[in-house]
């Protein structure tokens, strides 16, 4: 026997049936398979006992309820809690992804010092004992009011320690970041005498003309905005919606109006006047329930008939006939203001003109219309004993002119801060502290703002992140997460009942932070004397607990406790009825559009930014869910895109997918060109929440800074910030 | 040019002996490869695949069936939102084994090793299923109604914990794939592959699937 090649063919023959007749092949085929599904980078969350925590969104105003799903000790899913009277179940896009902020790789993980120009980790007793140590050397120089707190809310118990602490330091100088909150709150004390916040009763409404505001992204409690649209909706509600782009909002509408942008009052003003000289207005509320009605008459006069109007906006005047017959005619019409999702205040004058629709109407602290919801007042602290330094501290104008003589009306001007900190030979702040803000990112021209911010000798920001303003700060003293911490949450913005929400901690804090209260309580413990003793509690939690009283055991176990049976309060001006006129009122300069600044010759277009639900363009910095689910005209790899209208770009021409430069008198950025036929001719839209320079990977360097581009621009009835949009022109790149 | 020749000529005249011996070879061959192979893929390969672990502690689960009034539901609970506690954590086998109850020397050990030390016992789960099945004991137990002994088998009854084979290529349990190489099961606890969840969701005409849809889809299980 000759073994040879076909022998050993043959062997091989016999192995290959031999193993197709075993279970080799397909036992390995299958267990491969699986291995493959199991290699060590293939991310497996780990398995372990679920359970769900219930708490309150902080993230925004909006005060949602949420349940956190945890699985052991790690938040795994964040969803809206069910049965919420604000939200029941939904949730914005942002507190969805909230767990990735949780764990995010831009988490401050303890306190940090700056020392030549680097950051170096510093013991919590060491950094209280040194920001506390330069605040008494200010206080003995007599100077307690250079001390400056930027803060996003002035209400609730962690912005009420803050501001007792700066009381009893001896500062004034307390700031809450503008909003749309600012300009309602005054229009309601204005005209309806009542301290209040603006609630908006949109699901009982059945026809509501939006000027310009995001109902459907971000404006007022996002959450609950978009269920009470639908519910509005569902109802047989119609809406015309009146901006200059076509929103996602806008396109939802039933009705879509383009306008000229900032010209929004003008509009309002013209429909109080068809309304007023057509006789549409309720008269039961005119006569009975209102004054100065003839002075309205006269305001809105023959300067603001329809073809007025029509030439100030755009608008064709029947167009303006019919929309205000159309909300006249509805039996509860409700009129809403504050561009996109409200982030800034806009010119007093406009909001009033809207506000007064609703008067006409009577759609105010009525179902449907504009409730007044009263100021929270659970928080009943004794008064702190306030030494001489600090009783002259506080007697000290506020750096902003807010509720001096320039501005009696406003509370609060952060946007006047950066001039005032460079205007003069010395800085007026010396200490800065900003809590859940992030001004270096969200103020406009924020080249100014960082300019006037380096002249802050000492800036402490409390971020839990490393956002624009924290990376300009002298120590990071970090926060809690929104998932770490009690907080309460003193009310849902623009829902129209009063509401106490309680945010829990879903899970212990992952690194060495301390939650702003606490850090207060430390800081002014560290500082002694009549500071100390007005923080007599042990901690925040005390302090909280213990402000909260017997509504505490309810919130902790259902999340919120809401006044189901809430009736808005009476008219509290002098004459108990709604003031069209009175002496404040009087005061204030006619209204007129603002114009966007620059120079029309050098910059033919104007630029105006928008906002989107799927980029956070507050004080949190978009996680990365929110900026994958971003649409591929929105931003392109780490490009934005600006919107314009195919004439314009035809004009300069640009076509779809151009790199292009955007200009303004403020800067230039390189964007790409999206046609938009949704955008009016002769505008360039831009989006919020893009731009960051800090954070981390995931948000930082892509897109734009709208806010870097544009200049503020300052309503001169009230200081509001009321810069909508800035000149620009767009060039080929 | 005369060489070839040659070489053809020798060739043809001794061809009939050569082919004879050259097929009992071949077929010689065949045969060891196919009895190799066969011995390969049905004895060698199930040696090499799994390996054998003895369990942490040898747990009696017919002595505990004796003792509790829930049947399996006594440890192997649901919890009050409806999820399932899958093998007790130690704190449940506190309550009863804070101290040894006899003299077994498993459940001294139990005690010493775990219990004492408050380390969890790192069960080897034999039904433990790939991160990327999505199964629902309530839907079945608590809604279709089902037993437990349809999947697990009879484990109820046994005395002590069997040998734990981890295939080591996926690192799950044999009882996954079955103890029968080609996958033929006998009973219905014999496999948990996905085909055998299908084989009993397809036969028993339940109603499968998605709740928005009432259709069987991937996403029913594969979340």
């Amino acid at each position: 026997m000759k073994i040879d090649r076909r022998c050993f063919l043959s062997f091989i023959v016999g192995g290959a049936a031999g193993t197709a007749l075993s279970p080799l092949p397909w036992k390995i085929t299958d267990d491969l398979s699986i291995w493959s599904q199991n290699w060590p980078w293939t991310p497996v969350p780990p398995a372990g006992e679920t359970s769900f925590v219930t708490s309150t969104c902080t993230l925004c105003p909006g005060g949602c309820g949420i349940s956190v799903r945890k699985v052991d000790e790690r938040a795994v899913k964040v969803e809206g809690l069910k049965g919420h009277p604000v939200n029941d179940g939904g949730l914005c896009i942002l507190g969805l992804a909230a767990a990735q902020l949780l764990y995010a790789p831009t988490r401050v993980r303890g306190p940090l010092k700056k020392v030549d120009g680097a950051w170096r980790e510093i013991s919590w007793a060491d950094a209280i004992k040194e920001i506390a140590a330069k605040l008494a050397d200010l206080r003995a120089k007599g100077q307690p009011q250079s001390v400056a707190w930027i803060s996003e809310s002035d209400r609730g118990t962690t912005a009420e320690l803050c501001k007792r602490f700066l009381t009893v330091y001896g500062s004034p100088n307390y700031f809450r970041t503008p909003s749309i909150q600012d300009a309602y709150e005054t229009a309601l004390y204005l005209t309806q005498g009542q301290r209040a916040m603006a609630g908006f009763d949109v699901a009982q409404a059945d026809f509501v003309l939006s000027f310009s505001s995001g109902l459907i992204e971000g404006w007022g409690s996002p959450a609950y905005m978009f269920r009470a649209r639908n519910a509005m909706r569902q109802n047989g509600g119609r809406i015309s919606q009146v901006e200059p782009r076509l929103s996602k909002t806008a396109a939802k509408a039933d009705q879509w109006v383009p306008i000229k942008p900032g010209t929004e009052g003008a509009l309002a003003l013209g429909l109080v006047h068809v309304i007023i000289a057509e006789g549409l207005y309720r008269k039961n509320f005119i006569d009975s329930r209102s004054t100065g009605f003839d002075a309205l008459k006269q305001i809105a006069g023959a300067s603001y008939a329809p073809e007025a109007v029509s030439r100030l906006t755009g608008i064709e005047a029947k167009t303006i006939v019919d929309l205000a017959k159309a909300f006249a005619g509805a039996k509860k019409p409700l009129a809403v203001c504050g561009r996109g999702s409200g982030r800034i205040p806009g010119g007093l004058q406009e909001v009033l003109a809207v506000h007064c629709l609703n008067a006409l109407t009577g759609s105010i602290n009525q179902p449907g219309g504009v409730i007044a919801v009263p100021e929270p007042e659970y928080i009943d602290w004794p008064e702190p004993e306030m030494d001489a330094v600090a009783s002259r501290g506080v007697q000290q104008p506020r750096l902003d002119g807010a509720g001096r003589d320039g501005f009696p009306l406003a509370r609060y001007l952060l946007n006047r801060l950066p001039e005032a900190q460079t205007a003069g030979a010395s800085a007026p702040v010396q200490a800065l502290f900003v809590s859940g803000a992030n001004p270096v990112y969200s103020l406009a021209d924020t080249q100014a703002v960082a300019k006037a911010f380096s002249k802050v000798p000492l800036i402490v920001s409390l971020s839990s992140y490393m956002d624009e303003t924290a990376a300009m700060a002298h120590y990071i003293l970090p926060s809690h997460a929104h998932l770490e911490r009690y907080e309460d949450v003193p009310a849902a913005l623009g829902f129209p009942k009063p509401i106490l929400g309680l945010s829990k901690p879903a899970v212990k804090p992952a690194f060495k932070t301390k939650y702003v209260g606490d850090m207060v309580i430390a800081l002014a413990k560290a500082m002694g004397g009549p500071v100390a003793e007005a923080f007599g509690w042990e901690s925040y939690e005390a302090c909280l607990k213990q402000t909260l009283g017997n509504a505490w055991d309810t919130l902790v176990k259902n999340g919120y406790v809401v006044d189901a049976k809430f009736k808005p309060g009476e008219f509290e001006t002098p004459s108990q009825k709604f003031e069209f006129n009175n002496p404040a009122l009087a005061k204030l300069p006619a209204y007129a559009a603002q114009r966007a600044p620059g120079d029309e010759k050098s910059f033919p277009l104007t630029l105006i930014p928008y906002d989107t639900m799927r980029l956070a363009s507050g004080p949190i910095g978009s996680p990365p869910f929110l900026v994958k689910a971003l649409e591929e005209t929105v931003l392109q790899q780490n490009t934005a895109l600006v919107d314009v209208n195919p004439a314009t770009a035809k004009d300069l021409g640009l076509s779809e997918g151009s790199a292009a430069v955007l200009s303004t008198p403020k800067g230039s950025a390189r964007v790409k060109v999206h046609l938009f036929d949704g955008i009016m001719p002769g505008l360039v839209a831009l989006p919020r929440g893009l731009g960051h320079t800090a954070y981390d990977k995931y948000l930082a360097g892509k897109g734009v800074n709208t806010n870097a581009l544009i200049s503020p621009v300052e309503d001169p009835g009230s200081g509001f910030e009321a810069g909508w949009g800035i000149r620009a022109n767009l060039t080929r790149a | 040019m005369e060489k070839p020749q040659v070489n053809v000529t020798s060739a043809a005249s001794g061809h009939g002996e050569k082919e004879e011996g050259a097929g009992g070879a071949v077929i010689l061959f065949f045969i060891l490869g196919l009895v190799g192979s066969l011995l390969v893929g049905w004895v060698l390969f199930p040696q090499l695949l799994y390996s054998k672990k003895r369990q942490p502690v040898d747990f009696n689960h017919d002595k505990h069936m004796e003792l509790v009034s829930d049947g399996c539901e006594s440890c192997h609970f649901f919890r009050p939102d409806g999820t399932y506690s899958g093998v007790p954590q130690l704190a449940q086998c506190i309550q009863c084994h804070e101290e040894p109850n006899g003299e077994d020397p498993e459940e001294v050990k139990f005690v010493e090793e775990y219990v004492k030390k408050e380390r969890e016992v790192p069960w080897l789960v034999y039904s433990r299923q790939p991160a990327c099945v999505f199964f629902s004991h309530a839907a079945h137990v608590k809604m279709a109604k089902m037993d437990c002994v349809t999947c697990h088998g009879p484990i109820g009854e046994s005395t002590s914990l069997k040998v734990y084979q981890a295939n080591r290529i996926t690192g799950y349990s044999r009882d996954i794939w079955g103890e029968n190489m080609l996958g033929v099961k006998r009973k219905s606890w014999d496999r948990m592959k996905m085909d055998d969840c299908a084989e009993c969701h397809a036969g028993a005409h339940v109603n499968p699937g998605s709740v928005q849809t009432q259709k069987d889809g991937c996403f029913v299980c594969h979340k």
